[in-house]
């Protein structure tokens, strides 16, 4: 019964916007920018914060990532020749980690070599990474086939090679090829698994995995390349020595991420006297990049909601004209027994309805305006059903705080003196 | 019993003073004088007697300044703004010159309005408004605008709308003033029709061919009742 009065209410002041078509839609046109604004803002905010934390998320939240880097003095020194650049994480800095951090799980090194692979006469550049196996429990990838490389890859003099998705394509032209053999630099490996890679950069920071790599087992990796690296540049030569190029470090608890990396990088300072590694915190890129979306929606809103004010002061505007005209209307109403709050209930009601049929015209607008940047620009961007209940909520709510003041007015009209205006 | 239940209408020492800028308007200078369930008057006056102060303190339009004015017995002289609108609401039926319909909605519209601020039920108000309109002869015109019909139509649905909600007294303000004297005849015939049915009728105007038609004749002068003229 009252569910029924309510939507007989709705249609009155429906028709009576109807009435005059034109200056309803143009009305509303300020809120149906506003919302389309808001839902638009909101869609590109979340889209790039979601690819910005799906990008952090594949360095895994759980992980510690320490890198080696060239310091700062040897950068200047290899100007001149032959000079042997010394720097990067120990072959002990790994025993050192696990022994020393409770909280730590893994720590798995990492020794990189650039060296050309090759398959009867298929080349290709490949990063080739002396690890352990638990290299594949932290950067989880998914396996394509075969199997990932075990405890016994590690002994003796096993050759096994695990490729990636991509080199894999290359070399073996048939991904699922897998037992075949790959020449790396001087050795030979067997290929006994397949995985897939997802390298990227977040937070300025390379994932560990990249698509050109091939695992192979540390002891391999030292023995076949050893620890120095040559490379030619244009006029010198570049003599490096670097015994680890990573330490992944896997912490149980995501609580203890961000202290256990401070307590690493305390203990290295101890055994390095240049600052020639650099640890980071995935999860401490997580959270920035969390923050940094919170800002942004706030900014955006903000924006958004400016031009909702001007819609609803648009909206108040028109309302005003409506009560001066209807005047004699409302006259008649009181006359006839209407109290003030049945004026003030008529005229919000259609102030009402008028924001919120903008409001769901600016969210078909602020819908489709994403989906068009996403096929231009390939920007992504992700609507969510908060930012459309929102939307609506903040219509509803400018229709009633910018219809309250032309429908008391309404309301607090004379009725004798409404009944004689012409 | 209270002696002013014998009354539907009930005034005394009417005053009613406008504030004009600095100067003290003095609309009503202290009236009193009682109508009959049942009656017929017409209340008559050069402009500017008061009349039409009159009848809007009779409407329960505004309140008087001073004195005292029992509607059915209820003393509504100094209800508040909410009070007022309900007695209007179930007691008052208004007619006017320019009839006052509302262009926008439709006769049967029109006529469901006092229904829908009462709280009918859709149902029942579309079942009442379609029986007050076969009343005033206009049936066949229930979903037409106000626009659409002649001026007699017009005030014949306002008549309809003003008697919907079976009030105590129908107050008409020169009802015919819009109207040629044909179809204004025809409008007075239905007036006294309802009339005779026991409905209570106040009307104001300075036709005295319309007035005619009362039993009563007040004539206001200055703010002050100048006569009361029966018909004999």
């Amino acid at each position: 019964m009252r569910l029924l009065r309510f939507a007989r209410d709705i249609n009155l002041g429906l028709k009576s916007l109807l009435l005059h078509k034109l200056r309803s839609f143009l009305t509303i046109l300020g809120v149906i920018f506003g919302v389309g604004s808001v839902v638009a803002m909101l869609a590109v905010g979340e889209g790039a914060g979601r690819q910005a934390m799906e990008q952090i998320r594949k360095l895994g939240s759980n992980n510690i990532i320490i890198t080696s880097m060239k310091p700062q003095e040897d950068q200047e020194q290899t100007a001149q020749r032959s000079y042997l650049s010394v720097y990067g994480l120990f072959y002990d800095d790994v025993e050192r980690i696990r022994q020393s951090f409770k909280t730590v799980t893994q720590t798995v090194p990492v020794k990189v070599a650039r060296k050309e692979g090759r398959l009867g006469t298929r080349a290709m550049e490949l990063r080739i990474v002396g690890t352990t196996p638990e290299w594949f429990k932290l950067v989880k990838r998914p396996l394509i086939a075969g199997r990932p490389l075990l405890q016994r890859d590690m002994e003796g003099n096993a050759n096994a090679v695990v490729l990636t998705e991509f080199g894999a394509r290359k070399l073996l032209a048939t991904q699922n090829t897998i037992g075949q053999t790959v020449r790396l630099g001087p050795g030979h490996y067997e290929v006994v698994g397949i995985v897939k890679s997802e390298s990227g950069e977040a937070g300025g920071l390379q994932t560990p995995d990249q698509e050109v790599d091939a695992y192979i087992s540390l002891k391999s990796a030292i023995e076949r390349f050893g620890d120095v690296t040559f490379r030619r540049t244009s006029g010198s030569d570049i003599r490096e020595k670097v015994e680890l190029h990573q330490i992944i470090v896997e912490v149980a608890d995501i609580k203890n991420v961000e202290s256990a990396a401070e307590g690493i990088n305390r203990m290295l300072e101890l055994f390095h006297k240049k600052k020639d590694y650099r640890v980071s915190v995935p999860f401490a890129l997580l959270r920035q990049a969390e923050q940094t979306q919170r800002t942004f929606n706030i900014v955006l809103g903000s924006i958004a909601g400016i031009s909702l004010l001007v819609g609803g002061i648009g909206i108040m505007n028109i309302m005003l004209a409506s009560v001066t005209e209807r005047t004699r209307e409302i006259g008649i109403r009181r006359a006839i027994g209407a109290k003030r709050k049945h004026i003030i209930r008529q005229f919000l009601i259609e102030t009402i309805v008028l924001s919120t049929t903008g409001g769901f015209v600016g969210i078909i607008l602020g819908i489709s305006i994403p989906s068009i940047i996403t096929r231009f620009s390939g920007m992504p961007t992700v609507i969510t059903l908060w930012s459309l209940f929102l939307s609506v909520g903040i219509s509803m709510g400018v229709g009633i705080l910018f219809g309250l003041y032309p429908a008391i007015r309404a309301a607090n009209l004379d009725p004798i003196i409404a009944l004689r205006h012409e | 019993m209270t002696p002013e239940n014998n009354f539907v209408i009930k005034i005394e020492n009417m005053t009613k003073v406008y504030q004009m800028g600095k100067t003290e308007v003095r609309a009503l200078g202290g009236i009193s004088f009682s109508i009959d369930r049942g009656g017929y008057w017409a209340i008559m006056g050069p402009s500017g007697s008061g009349k039409s102060t009159l009848l809007n303190q009779l409407g329960c339009l505004d309140r008087p300044t001073s004195g005292r004015y029992w509607l059915e017995g209820q003393d509504v002289s100094e209800l508040n703004d909410n009070e007022l609108s309900d007695v209007r609401l179930r007691r008052i039926g208004f007619i006017f010159q320019s009839f006052n319909l509302i262009q926008q909605l439709t006769v049967r519209e029109n006529i469901e309005m006092p229904l829908y601020y009462l709280g009918y039920s859709p149902h029942e108000s579309h079942l009442k408004a379609s029986q007050f309109a076969e009343m005033v002869g206009l049936g066949e015109r229930l979903d037409h605008r106000p626009m659409e019909l002649s001026g007699g139509q017009q005030q014949r649905v306002a008549i309809a709308r003003a008697l919907v909600n079976d009030p105590a007294i129908l107050l008409a303000d020169e009802p015919t003033g819009n109207l040629d004297s044909k179809t204004g005849e025809q409008i007075m015939e239905l007036l006294g029709e309802l009339n005779r049915n026991g409905k209570t009728i106040i009307m104001v105007t300075h036709e005295p061919y319309i007035a005619e038609h009362a039993r009563h004749q007040l004539h206001v002068l200055d703010g002050l009742i100048d006569r009361i003229e029966e018909k004999g």
